[in-house]
């Protein structure tokens, strides 16, 4: 690498962490300050005096949601949501992916699965007869509708695709040699060796099936079955979409309690906190071996 | 190399999820004949009566939907164009950065926002953009009279394309600190022997190096320009907004889930379906000859 001394790149460098330093903490500061709304006196926070740091701090907030059975009740169903949703969605793209890392004279229909996902992916029916479908088969207010809602993870599989084929064709015939069959070679081999996009997939899930609220909101008829997005939704995002003027959005932004709402917003973020870090490296390597093509 | 013995094995491991694509897929795609019915829940799709065009010719004559196309059509176009090239300079700066353990930081902490739902983070901006909210105060202390952001028709398409980029600059710069990995170091050492500064290298070595990526991208990016993000708009509008912040995919929830204008929100749903298909299969065209790209 170059190394330069002159003071010009000196200059550079140091406007550059500047920079860069301020542009990332751009990123945090607005979840920093909903932290701080949170630990802050519900009258400070409307008042709008809370800055970088709690006003009057305290621990209310936190205190009454410990007491939210409604609360509890949807992060549970978002908890299951997540477990099940990304066990599913794992097992259905790895054994769509293996078969479909064959070539077509390993597998001979394989182009026309192919083909068939990738309309799939592309073109729907449209939000109203998607509605209509999971309505006839019966899945409103149940769990699977969540689970299942939305179609096959189509982008994760073709990551996985991609992923297997890149790897080394040898060890597949020596597997093959020593008389190993296709669920063997998956599971004993491919899998195995495809961690890193195996982990981007499977945070990419994770992260799809905790976030998502819409299904919560149009399939689940009942409060009481919303997932934590949805419920969040309805108790921070909505607002009566029927007539406001400027006045009542003003009033209704001062009414609302913010702390309480801050509290809620900031314990949904923490699971996404605590997992994206830790696997940050897998999907940066699964992202770009997976996409980006020579 | 290949057992045929296997390939039952392969029909097997499809099936789970062939029976989850037709299920929720495939069988929704049959469902699009609503936009040809008056359709009657009460009835279903066999028994609503047929209209042919009716609901097309109808969407034509109503301002709404003229309205909700150009709306989708300006935050998209502005987001494609925001969302190439904020994190190309990001990617770009980060690139020219010395202090490996800083810049694997500031990396973890952009990544932070996509990972987050429009719902939370919906949640922060309207309170940071409320009226007694930081923005507001911030503003203050300039003089600034305080401002109801996300209840001005005229902010509104700029606050959902910033806040898609603040969103968003993070995780896309990946692809581009990908590419710029990618560019011969050789190249930057010729580049300095023949007395280049830093910014002459940057402008004659790293952008040439980079830009067939960015051209990809932009190509790419073609198929998106009716998804104006409906999570975002949905969780950030309210009706002061209507008339620049109502897109194609809110319009369809509010006319079809919220007013049982079935007909009518599947017609639409249909006509931007057909449309983003075309566009996608074109750009996928485009970068396959352009760019040698393919998707597997």
């Amino acid at each position: 690498m170059v190394r330069e001394t002159t003071f010009g790149s000196k200059a550079f460098d140091v406007l550059l962490i500047v920079l860069l330093v301020g542009i990332a903490l751009l990123c945090i500061l607005p979840l920093w300050y909903t932290l701080c709304v949170s630990l802050s006196a519900n009258s400070a926070a409307a008042a709008g005096m809370v800055g970088l740091w709690p006003v009057g701090f305290n621990f209310n907030s936190y205190n009454e949601i410990m007491g939210d059975s409604k609360f509890f009740n949807s992060f549970w169903i978002s908890v299951k949501r997540v477990v099940l949703g990304a066990g599913v969605s794992f097992i259905v793209t790895v054994l769509m992916a293996y078969p479909l890392s064959k070539n077509a004279k390993e597998f001979p229909l394989r182009n026309v699965f192919m083909w068939i996902l990738v309309f799939t992916m592309l073109f729907n029916g449209g939000l109203i007869p998607w509605y209509q479908t999971v309505k006839a088969l019966g899945l409103i207010n149940s769990i699977w509708a969540l689970v299942l809602g939305h179609s096959v993870p189509m982008f994760n599989v073709i990551l996985v695709v991609n992923y297997f084929r890149n790897l080394p064709k040898e060890l597949e015939e020596a597997a093959l040699v020593d008389g190993a069959g296709p669920w063997y070679m998956l599971v004993k081999l491919y899998i195995p060796l495809a961690v890193p996009v195996l982990a981007t997939v499977t945070l990419f899930s994770i992260v799809y099936h905790w976030n998502e609220f819409f299904n919560g909101l149009v399939l689940m008829s009942k409060a009481d079955h919303y997932p934590l997005q949805t419920y969040i939704q309805q108790l921070v995002v909505v607002i009566d979409a029927s007539t406001m003027d400027t006045e009542q959005l003003k009033r209704l932004s001062e009414l609302s309690n913010q702390t309480l709402n801050a509290a809620k917003i900031f314990i949904a973020m923490i699971p996404v906190l605590l997992i994206y870090p830790f696997l940050q490296r897998f999907f940066i390597h699964g992202i770009t071996l997976g996409s980006v093509k020579e | 190399m290949g057992n045929k013995g296997f390939v039952k094995h392969y029909y097997v491991m499809l099936l789970p999820g062939m029976i989850w694509l037709t299920l929720f897929s495939i069988v929704p795609m049959f469902g699009f004949v609503i936009a040809f019915q008056d359709y009657n829940p009460g009835l279903g799709m066999l028994h609503s009566e047929w209209i042919g065009l009716e609901n097309f010719k109808y969407l034509l004559s109503l301002s709404d939907s003229r309205t909700v196309f150009v709306n989708t059509l300006v935050i998209a176009v502005m987001k494609i164009v925001a969302n190439l090239i904020v994190p190309l300079v990001f990617a770009l700066m980060l690139n020219e950065l010395r202090l490996a353990v800083l810049k694997r930081w500031i990396q973890t902490v952009v990544y932070l926002p996509h990972f987050l739902s429009w719902v939370i983070l919906s949640g922060i901006l309207l309170d940071v953009f409320s009226y007694k909210g930081p923005v507001n105060t911030i503003m203050s202390w300039f003089g600034a009279e305080p401002i109801l952001f996300f209840g001005r028709a005229d902010l509104f398409p700029f606050l959902i394309v910033g806040s898609d980029v603040w969103k968003e600059f993070g995780f896309n710069t990946i692809i581009y600190l990908a590419a710029l990995t990618g560019i011969n170091p050789s190249l930057y050492e010729a580049a300095a022997i023949d007395g280049a500064t830093r910014l002459q290298r940057l402008w004659n070595v790293t952008l040439p190096g980079i830009v067939t990526t960015v051209v990809l991208l932009a190509v790419l990016s073609l198929g998106n320009v009716l998804n104006a993000g409906f999570d975002q708009v949905f969780n950030l509008y309210n009706p002061l907004v209507y008339s620049t912040g109502d897109i194609i995919d809110t319009w369809v929830y509010r006319t079809g889930l919220v007013n049982l204008q079935y007909g009518l929100a599947t017609a639409m749903g249909l006509f931007k379906s057909v449309i983003s298909f075309v566009l996608i299969v074109t750009s996928y065209v485009l970068a396959s000859k352009f760019a040698n790209y393919r998707i597997f």
